[in-house]
């Protein structure tokens, strides 16, 4: 079983590898290894990282589905308020107030606010985090920087697990009688810390953090790999210069999260401690239930510090992982180097850095001495600036190319759009000035949802349709993955261009309804609209799961082990990979990825060596 | 019954994803995957124009239709002084970014259209070029370097608290699950201490009755304010985080407890003032009631808010305040009238802890418990 893979067909690049590739005698020594010998150790319990990122591939899609199904049925509440949800009470139970005189079925307050926490949480942790640097980094690294697997596939096998066992316990906290979580993703105390505050504050905060307490440990397992086997189990002639974006882009995220997730675990131990062995870090002077609390001297503003410590980054670490995939799928799809490739190195370490000293920019409001959000708006403003050059960069990588459009690249154009768009807006927001009035207001949240929600997820579906052939040996649907990229771009920007108009009239986040005030009473219409786009959109998602899905046992077969003429040397496996990734021996790299359209060669794979007079692009 | 539709209506998508993927399959198939390539090439690029075209039109569309809304453009002005300075950053980012945006997008969805795959092109070997990449650098850079000195100056400026022997009012917002405490200083100008532990049921905020500060305190149920007149907002929470927001004065700060905060603006029109701006909108002038068409006109009934704006619990969304403001000589009136809470509800009770003094207006000490015998 161990290393019985395709049989190799003996192509130009099978020979160049048995010529000059590195023998490191791989499958001498797993002859006969008792190595994935049963169907538990080779699907369940799998050291295998490509298994391993199909695990957090398919755990991904399930919360995302349940995260966006999360939000149709909020958006529900308040596109449509004065409509019945009774049809919901089966699922929901005592979640819909049924009103005895009209007969009308709304959502109770506490679970409207515990759907709106969930679906930030669970999107922006177990779904664009786990879902996206879990799957393609384990997936990917091993693969394009030559190794046979990570540097400890046993801990990779744990992150994984790990990231099970935290989906377990938060999909138990949505059965609580006393409700999920329902403080808001970014869980402030006091409110999170005190259950007569909430009632999704007692059991329900408690494993919320728990939960996350367990994807930490996942995330840190996970970025201590991905690291060291960027750095340590590079194969012969990969030097760092000559790695792909996604590459760099995997290793920049794992570095930001190594950095800034304990710094969140840490949060969440002291707010543990507040809430159950009577300390006070985060809370003072409070007078809640009928009684002053005996909590003294501490502050809520620290929480925020701590978690937004973790949390701006984080959202890098969404990103980034993002943009390194784009630039691979548009520079293959367009036959032509990405732009601007040191640029983008450069631009991604840039953005790296400053991403941790920019975290009090959620903060401006929050009563922290405004002298020091003059720094946080001074960074802020400058990481427009590497993330401009990017955008510019993938421009010009469009610029002059011969694009092929299959699914990957329409969304890799895609994401570029969004991105544009979404990050635009942070400009408003990072200057603390005009944030005064836009801070919690529905501009926020159409800017983290263009920028995060949409493009993050973009550079999420290129990298599956772009690597599906490699994961499952067959391709998923090019039609239907038009349909879904058309579908969804259009619907995504009508769900969420109009929030900004709703934004600057100062209509404020997480509210249940918005008739209580004259002020935001104007745009019951644009509410209506925003929800049936949701839906709508949703929809498209369905479609793209049952492509996925039935492209695994169905779809078309692959037939070459280069489909999209790529560079990169994770290609030069056979079509379907099986432990150690290549048959015999690791491949030698002997120039950088990107020599499309170099001297009349539509593609050169990396591999190849350099010919006599020859220019190396990738040298450094 | 709607749960078996929603069920039906997902395996009939299913099945006609299902044929539709095989279907474009076996096309390809019959045609050659290279045509077929072309063909959809070819679409594709059409597309991308389209929804360029489509997209930038709806964006300035939808920006005229929604053109009330945009922070300092038609009737949504700021109330105060310093909103017109903040709205301004706002129009110039606007402005800034708006080009960018434009000429991004286009350039984006037309090089995906002109550099479409054709037979027998070629892809350009661009692997970078250091000049334009050094000017599209230096250029955002300057821009942000502009917009961070504009908007620092702002912010500079609006969250500087008040100096010695500057001429301001303060008044008081305590937020609670779920409203507001509001209290003002009375004829004396300076705000009680107040202590969380005494909080009680006649003693809602915790006044601390042995300062003297507090005796003229007085709890209106609206804020009143008098236009020109520079006011300091203390800001305070009893339980949790809320946020005290006055959208119309580009008013916002979180309300910590434990943790006073402030915001200090200028009310610079009356309500009845913005009103009469508000007339000269068309969208203003319909019936407030839209199933009543002899109710008073919207912009009659339009009322300055004090609103929360950080997520506090279940009922955050109905926190509101009544704001007012009015001409200076009005305010006077209006606070002379509003009673003292220590002289209408703690005075000779149980915890009034001046029950043997006279205070000035009364004749003999108060001590409404003897009375009752």
């Amino acid at each position: 079983m161990a290393n019985v893979a395709t049989p190799p067909n003996t192509s130009r690049e099978d020979q160049l590898i048995e010529q000059l590739g590195f023998d490191d005698h791989f499958h001498a020594h797993h002859h006969g290894d008792k190595y994935q010998s049963n169907f538990i150790t080779k699907y369940v319990f799998s050291q295998d990282h490509k298994i391993i990122a199909k695990q957090f591939l398919i755990t991904g899609m399930f919360w995302a589905l349940i995260g966006a199904a999360m939000s149709i049925v909020f958006r529900l509440q308040l596109g449509f308020p004065e409509e019945s949800l009774t049809w919901l009470k089966p699922v929901l139970g005592k979640w819909i107030v049924v009103n005895p005189e009209t007969g009308i079925g709304s959502l109770s307050q506490d679970f409207y606010y515990a759907l709106v926490t969930m679906h930030g949480t669970i999107i922006v942790f177990f779904v664009l985090t786990a879902g996206l640097s879990g799957t393609f980094s384990n997936f990917l690294i091993p693969l394009q920087v030559g190794s046979r697997d990570m540097a400890s596939p046993l801990l990779n096998m744990m992150s994984y697990w790990f990231f099970f066992l935290a989906s377990v316990v938060m999909f138990a906290s949505l059965f609580l009688s006393t409700g999920p979580f329902s403080g808001g993703w970014t869980a402030y105390p006091p409110l999170s810390a005190l259950p007569q505050a909430s009632s999704g504050s007692g059991a329900g905060m408690t494993l919320w953090i728990v939960s996350l307490v367990l994807f930490v440990v996942s995330v840190l397992l996970g970025g201590v790999n991905y690291i060291t086997t960027v750095l340590n189990l590079r194969t012969k002639g990969m030097n760092m210069w000559r790695m792909p974006l996604t590459i760099w882009a995997f290793f920049i995220t794992a570095i930001i999260g190594l950095l800034s997730f304990p710094v969140l675990a840490s949060a969440f131990f002291l707010v543990t401690f507040d809430r159950s062995l009577g300390t006070s870090f985060f809370l003072s002077e409070i007078f809640i239930g009928g009684k002053a609390l005996d909590h003294v001297g501490g502050s809520p503003v620290l929480y925020q510090h701590l978690f937004w410590f973790l949390g701006h980054p984080e959202v890098y670490i969404i990103i980034l992982p993002a943009m390194g995939i784009v630039s691979e799928v548009l520079s293959v799809h367009s036959r032509k180097p990405v732009f601007g490739y040191k640029a983008m190195v450069y631009s991604m370490l840039a953005i790296a850095f400053l991403s941790f000293i920019v975290w009090a920019h959620h903060m401006f409001m929050s009563g922290v001495n405004p002298f020091i959000s003059n720094f946080f708006v001074i960074f802020t403003l400058i990481i427009a600036v590497p993330s401009a050059v990017k955008v510019f960069n993938w421009i010009a990588t469009v610029y002059g190319g011969n694009v092929r459009f299959t699914a990957a690249s329409l969304f890799a154009i895609g994401f570029v759009s969004m991105f544009i768009s979404g990050g635009l807006t942070g400009i408003f927001l990072g200057n603390s000035a005009i944030d005064i009035q836009l801070h919690d207001t529905y501009f926020v949240v159409a800017h983290f949802h263009i920028v995060m929600g949409i493009a993050a997820f973009f550079g999420m579906f290129a990298g599956i349709y772009h690597w599906f052939p490699k994961m499952y040996g067959r391709f998923m649907n090019e039609t239907l993955g038009r349909v879904h990229f058309w579908g969804t771009i259009i619907g995504a920007y009508l769900i969420f261009w109009p929030m900004h108009y709703t934004g600057m009239a100062g209509v404020p986040r997480r509210y249940y309804r918005f008739d209580t005030f004259q002020a935001f009473s104007h745009f019951d219409e644009l509410n209506k609209f925003i929800t049936i786009a949701a839906i709508i959109t949703f929809a498209f998602q369905i479609l793209f799961v049952i492509n996925f899905f039935y492209s695994i046992w169905k779809g078309k077969k692959v037939t070459q082990s280069n489909p999209w003429g790529a560079n990169t040397i994770e290609w030069t496996t056979p079509i379907n990979p099986g432990h150690g990734n290549w048959p015999g021996k690791i491949p030698t790299v002997q120039r950088w990825a990107y020599d499309y359209g170099k001297d009349g060669r539509e593609y050169i794979p990396q591999i190849e060596p350099l010919a006599k007079g020859e220019t190396d692009e990738g040298a450094h | 019954m709607t749960g078996l539709l929603v069920i039906l209506s997902i395996i009939l998508i299913a099945i006609i994803a299902v044929q539709i993927g095989k279907v474009s399959e076996l096309a390809a198939k019959i045609r050659g995957e290279e045509e077929m390539q072309d063909i959809v090439n070819r679409r594709q690029s059409v597309y991308m124009v389209l929804f360029m075209v489509v997209f930038l039109v709806g964006c300035a569309v939808s920006g005229v239709y929604y053109k009330n809304y945009y922070m300092g453009f038609g009737p949504w002005q700021p109330a105060s002084a310093h909103g017109k300075v903040l709205d301004d950053m706002f129009k110039v980012t606007l402005f800034l970014t708006g080009i960018v945006f434009v000429i991004t997008q286009i350039l984006l969805f037309w090089f995906a259209f002109k550099y479409r795959a054709r037979k027998g092109a070629k892809a350009l070997f661009l692997p970078h070029n250091d000049k334009l990449e050094v000017f599209w650098t230096i250029v955002p850079a300057v821009v942000m370097t502009f917009l961070v000195v504009g908007g620092l100056d702002a912010w500079n400026e609006v969250m500087a608290d008040v100096k010695d022997g500057e001429d301001y009012m303060e008044i008081e917002a305590t937020g609670f699950q779920f409203g507001w405490n509001l209290r003002y200083p009375g004829p004396d100008g300076q705000l009680g201490a107040k202590n969380f532990r005494l909080i009680s049921g006649s003693n809602p905020l915790g006044q601390d009755w042995k300062d003297e500060k507090n005796l003229d305190d007085f709890h209106p149920g609206e804020i009143v304010l008098p236009k020109g007149k520079k006011v300091r907002v203390r800001i305070t929470s009893q339980d949790v985080l809320h946020n005290f927001y006055l959208p119309h004065f580009r008013v916002k700060m979180d309300a910590v407890p434990g943790m006073p905060t402030y915001f200090i603006f200028t009310p610079t029109k009356t309500t009845t003032e913005f009103r009469e701006e508000l007339r000269n909108y068309p969208e203003f002038n319909v019936p407030a009631d839209p199933k009543d068409p002899t109710s008073k006109m919207l912009w009659e009934v339009f009322d300055f808010e004090l609103a929360c704006a950080e997520l506090c619990g279940r009922s955050h969304f109905s926190m509101r305040r009544l704001v007012r403001i009015v001409e200076p000589e009005e305010y006077d009136v209006w606070a002379a009238q509003q009673p003292s809470y220590y002289f209408g509800n703690v005075r000779g009770k149980e915890d009034d802890p001046w029950k043997g003094r006279i205070f000035e207006g009364e004749q003999q000490p108060a001590d409404t418990t003897q009375a009752q015998q």
